[in-house]
């Protein structure tokens, strides 16, 4: 049963509702949002603003509680106590957070320190690789981790956390229970089955372009730290960066080659003083200090030493069959031993018949 | 008076045969050809005048009929001149018509009255010996290809003229003076000892042509795909008599160079915008398509993703039933296509996945591409192999293997399969179904411990499980083992293709 009063929900159904004005103003996101309702209606409503102030005067909150009742959906406001911190801290805070997943874990995955793991949506083998395994190392030491479930690095974040049925939450552009894009479907259900999927948004709300970076705002404000892991110039998740070091929390991000366009983003920002991140202890110490905390790590499991020599002449660059052979490894024997590895876990195979070495636990 | 002699049509690829009446009587002069022929057919009347007359003999100023019968069947091409004529001068008295009895003719013909090369004689031939005929007339050049079917005199004639000679009693020409076509010179026949590097893909076409599996390639713009694939056909086992006439007789049909009995396996590269009549064969008259040419060889396509899907998908029974049906009004027709099927595909849209940092594409490309490429028939591909750049030590070292060491082992695996597969439908193990697997794949109990650990682990599908095993049994075959060996299956898994429906990775199920 939602519980949110009705002052906030008239809140998150006038955006709703203004959905499609607010994608054709010219001004940042953020700063719309900070208005008050009437003040709103002023700036974006234009014709329409007499009738949508009697549309908001009649709102029916009963129905909108029914709505996210049917769609599965809780919904906290701001009045209530336990209303995440972390959004008051926005001059633009949303009057309600819907959750999808069980509001109660989500607020107890958002109580300690949440890292943000966000980047962009065309990445490379090696950023997805990166964020799995950030994804990975943080949700295993208890944090949680929050992304936008976008293509790319996002999902590569969430699936990682998930892969140790780790602590994450995923903020939604449009309606929480609403998985955008439509192919991450599967990725929406685990995340609401393990962890949650979040938006400032009511159920049935269409997915316009204002919500994007609006949702950044969100990750940035919902998290102790924002680390970025690949993006372009321009990319949304240094929109999400700079919200966060706005709401002066921690900015980290992945170094990359300064060839890559897709390292562009998280090298401009360790040049202006972002916290290197190589893994996952990295964070950790950045946000704990450090050795507080250690990421978690899997014993790896006894191997023979053929199959360790192997192991090595991967992690070493002899990733695909003939770069071993060149090795000195019989192709026939590497095969086999290469296969071993595959199903023990320790390592995959990538697009080309690379292999890339696991990272551990 | 009335002649009649026997020719044949080829329908599909198969001959049949049809009965060339002539009737002359008296009459205002007309030549009409009844018996449902073609626009070439009907053309015949013109060709007939001119060739008899050119070969000095007279064309009768009378009423002549011609039926070809039987008169429901479609008769397509010039094929029949030569018998309309011989039935023309047989009608006419001027060559006996008693002894056209044992005769079969077929042939097209010239105004001049030469008997021109015509596509299909080796079909012909087949007929003539199955109707019971002795004596079979065709163009010079088609002589030895005729000659490949016992039982049957075969006279090949460069004229009409030298025709009628024979049927009147002369000598017919000696089939060993018949001029040979100059062969491409021997040299260039691919060999496996041209490959430099490639170490794994020689590996997996070894196991391909041991197995008769199916085989797919992967790997950047360049790599050499296309190349391994054209040599897979000198590792596979040499051609039977009766396969290789059945190769023979179905590319002569099609038109295509046959001098003699071809002994190589044929290997069809048809590109990727060929339509599903093209690759499974129809049209009207139904011709045979690619994959009939490649029957008994290899089916090369490249560039699998941008074949339209329609024919990836006509390609599909085919493939499962080793023969093709095509309805055409009443009749169906039936090809073979039995072949091996090879694929080349790039690893990602742009080609250059693996190759250092040059590939771009994103998540979203990658899984149209891959998506593209899944569906039915990825399903019949029991191994892939990524095909890299070989370096520039590997390009200068000396061949890894050859050709003919690689068929020696070969023949062996075959032979293991042949007595163990004695009595099943399938003659390898790439052919194996689901039910003939579970009886003849004996795993050691390692190997089975291997297997149900990667299905666990969420590597396999069901389907994947079984193409596994089969890979796995003919690398036993190749290692000479009875019993499948944990290593068999390994190599097996690290072969398997990651298509529809599978984890690519069953790392991340495995820690999950």
């Amino acid at each position: 049963m939602t519980e949110a009063c009705d002052r906030h929900l008239a809140r998150a159904w006038l955006l709703d509702r203004l959905s499609g004005n607010l994608d054709l103003v010219r001004a940042r996101i953020d700063e719309l949002l900070a208005l008050d309702d009437l003040e709103l209606i002023e700036a974006v409503g234009g014709d329409a603003a007499p009738r949508l102030r009697a549309a908001l005067h009649g709102f029916d909150a009963e129905r909108a509680r029914a709505a996210a009742d049917q769609g599965g959906i809780e919904a906290i406001c701001q009045c209530d106590p336990a209303f995440p911190p972390g959004l008051r801290a926005l001059p633009s805070a949303p009057g309600v957070l819907y959750v999808a997943g069980g509001l109660e874990r989500c607020l107890e995955l958002l109580r300690e320190q949440p890292v943000a793991v966000v980047g962009a949506r065309r990445a490379s083998q090696y950023g997805l690789e990166v964020a799995r395994s950030l994804g990975r190392g943080v949700a295993c030491s208890g944090v949680t981790v929050i992304s936008g479930m976008a293509a790319g690095i996002d999902s590569a974040a969430h699936e990682g956390a998930l892969s140790v049925r780790g602590p994450t939450i995923a903020v939604m552009p449009s309606a929480a229970n609403r998985p955008y894009p439509a192919a991450k479907r599967s990725l929406h259900r685990r995340l609401v089955e393990l962890g949650a999927a979040v938006s400032e948004l009511p159920p049935g709300a269409e997915i316009r372009r204002w919500m994007f970076p609006a949702r950044n705002r969100l990750i940035a404000a919902l998290s102790a730290m924002t680390v970025v892991v690949e993006a372009r110039h321009r990319s949304g998740a240094l929109v999400t960066a700079r919200h966060a070091a706005a709401l002066g929390r921690r900015v980290g991000a992945v170094p990359g080659r300064i060839t890559s366009p897709q390292s562009g983003g998280p090298n401009g920002l360790l040049a202006v003083g972002a916290a290197v991140v190589r893994d996952a202890q990295d964070v950790l110490d950045a946000l704990f200090g450090a050795g507080v905390r250690r990421a978690g790590a899997a014993p790896r499991a006894e191997l023979e030493p053929e199959q360790e020599r192997l192991l090595d002449a991967v992690a070493s660059g002899h990733d695909t069959m003939d770069a071993l052979a060149r090795a000195g490894i019989e192709p026939a024997a590497a095969l086999v031993a290469l296969a071993a590895l595959e199903i023990g876990g320790h390592i995959r195979r990538e697009p080309g018949g690379r292999f890339g070495v696991q990272p551990g636990v | 008076m009335l002649a009649r002699l026997a020719t044949f049509a080829i329908d599909g690829v198969e001959p049949r045969q049809v009965w060339v009446e002539v009737d002359i009587r008296s009459g205002l002069p007309t030549f009409t050809i009844v018996g449902l022929g073609d626009t070439a057919v009907r053309e015949s009347r013109d060709r007939v005048r001119a060739a008899i007359l050119n070969s000095r003999f007279d064309f009768p100023q009378t009423r002549i009929t011609a039926n070809l019968a039987p008169a429901f069947l479609r008769k397509v091409g010039p094929g029949f001149d030569a018998a309309l004529a011989l039935g023309v001068l047989a009608a006419s008295g001027q060559v006996t018509a008693a002894s056209l009895r044992s005769y079969a003719v077929f042939g097209e013909l010239s105004l001049s009255g030469d008997l021109r090369d015509s596509p299909g004689a080796l079909a012909v031939a087949e007929g003539a010996r199955r109707a019971g005929l002795t004596r079979l007339i065709v163009p010079t050049e088609r002589g030895r290809e005729a000659a490949l079917v016992d039982g049957l005199e075969v006279i090949a004639v460069p004229t009409l003229r030298a025709a009628a000679e024979v049927v009147m009693g002369a000598r017919a020409p000696d089939l060993s003076d018949l001029p040979r076509r100059p062969t491409p010179s021997g040299a260039g026949e691919p060999d496996l000892a041209d490959v430099r590097g490639h170490a794994t893909p020689l590996l997996a076409l070894e196991i391909a042509a041991a197995g008769g599996h199916n085989l797919l390639l992967e790997g950047a713009p360049g790599t050499g795909k296309t190349m391994l694939a054209r040599r897979l056909v000198s590792i596979l086992p040499p051609l039977s008599r009766r396969d290789a006439v059945e190769v023979t007789r179905i590319h002569s049909v099609a038109g295509l160079c046959a001098d003699g009995l071809i002994t190589r396996r044929p290997f069809r590269a048809p590109h990727h915008t060929i339509s599903a009549a093209g690759l499974v064969g129809g049209g009207s008259p139904p011709r045979p398509g690619e994959a009939t040419l490649a029957n008994h060889g290899v089916l090369f396509l490249d560039e699998l993703s941008e074949f339209q899907r329609s024919s990836l998908e006509a390609l599909r029974q085919p493939l499962e039933d080793g023969r093709v049906t095509i309805v055409r009004g009443q009749r169906a027709l039936v090809f073979p296509t039995q072949v091996m099927l090879v694929a080349a595909t790039n690893p990602c849209p742009c080609g250059f996945a693996g190759v250092g940092d040059r590939c771009q594409c994103g998540e979203a490309d990658l899984r149209r591409h891959r998506r593209r490429l899944s569906g039915p028939l990825l399903d019949r591909m029991d191994l892939l192999v990524t095909v890299e750049r070989p370096t520039e030590q590997e390009l200068r070292a000396p061949p890894v293997t050859s050709s003919e060491a690689a068929s020696a082992r070969i023949a062996e695996a075959r032979e293991r399969q042949r007595s163990r597969l004695a009595g099943d439908p399938a003659r390898c193990n790439g052919e194996l179904g689901a039910r003939a697997l579970r009886r003849h794949v004996r795993l050691e109990p390692a190997a089975d411990r291997v297997l149900a650990r990667a299905y666990a682990a969420g590597a396999l599908s069901a389907r994947g499980r079984d193409r596994v095993l089969r890979v796995a049994r003919t690398i036993a075959d190749l290692q000479r083992r009875e019993v499948v060996a944990a290593e068999n299956v390994l190599s097996a898994l690290g072969l398997r293709q990651r298509g529809s429906g599978e984890d690519s990775s069953c790392a991340e199920a495995a820690s999950g």
